[in-house]
């Protein structure tokens, strides 16, 4: 399973939701607001840090880069739209809109 | 996509009355179940206040889509699930949510029927492919 995340952990419970649910070994891609996650430092960067103990969690390269977003959370992992494209063949795709 | 026999899933997210994301999902489930699809639908998150009994949506001056909730079994959608832990974080006891049709020899109501997170998401790492509100 893949499962995507589109909005912001600051404003809505979508990443934690999908957390709730997601099983050992599914994978996690942030997208548009919510690469915000992907953050270290922040309020609500526990999420992401206790994720990637049990998921590949992927941030898209140029949402990161166009949030000015660098300091990121150790073993999230930068992708970009191709490394999309691979993730979204191999899974099966859940949008936790 | 619309192929005959096909696994896929539509899940519900969104709460009912402030957008048009549940009323829009029941119109992809009819389509779904036209086409003869395997198709299962999970209500979760704020998705299951939409199975919430008792609603009314006259003083809105909308019509609102709980008839068509009423007949998913007319329209042959019937593996319809809700998410357990859903309910519960919204004071919705499991008996109490509305039916979507009812027993063609007994009569009696056919609801939802409620699993666990890990029932759900076992269920989703087998789908084609999985429409999301």
């Amino acid at each position: 399973m893949l499962h995507t995340v589109n909005k912001s952990p600051f404003q809505n419970g979508a990443l934690e939701n999908c957390l709730r649910l997601a099983r050992d070994g599914d994978a996690i891609l942030l997208l548009e607001d919510g690469v915000y996650a992907a953050a270290a430092g922040t309020v609500k960067s526990s999420l992401i840090e206790q994720a990637v103990k049990r998921h590949a969690v992927y941030a898209i390269e140029a949402d990161l880069k166009a949030r000015g977003l660098g300091n990121l959370i150790k073993d999230v992992r930068v992708a970009s739209y191709g490394d999309f494209v691979d993730l979204v063949e191999k899974h099966t795709v859940h949008a936790w809109l | 996509m619309a192929e005959k026999g096909k696994k896929v899933m539509v899940t519900v997210r969104k709460p009912p009355h402030g957008s048009i994301y549940v009323q829009e999902s029941i119109e992809v489930m009819f389509i779904f179940a036209t086409y003869e699809m395997d198709l299962s639908v999970v209500f979760l998150d704020d998705g299951v206040l939409a199975l919430h009994a008792g609603q009314d949506t006259k003083g809105l001056g909308i019509k609102g889509f709980m008839a068509s909730l009423g007949a998913l079994v007319d329209w042959e959608v019937t593996n319809v699930y809700v998410d357990r832990q859903s309910l519960k974080d919204r004071g919705i006891a499991e008996d109490a949510i509305i039916a979507i049709g009812k027993d063609d020899d007994s009569g009696a109501p056919i609801r939802p029927k409620v699993l666990d997170t890990a029932q759900i998401a076992a269920m989703m790492t087998g789908q084609h492919s999985i429409v999301s509100f």
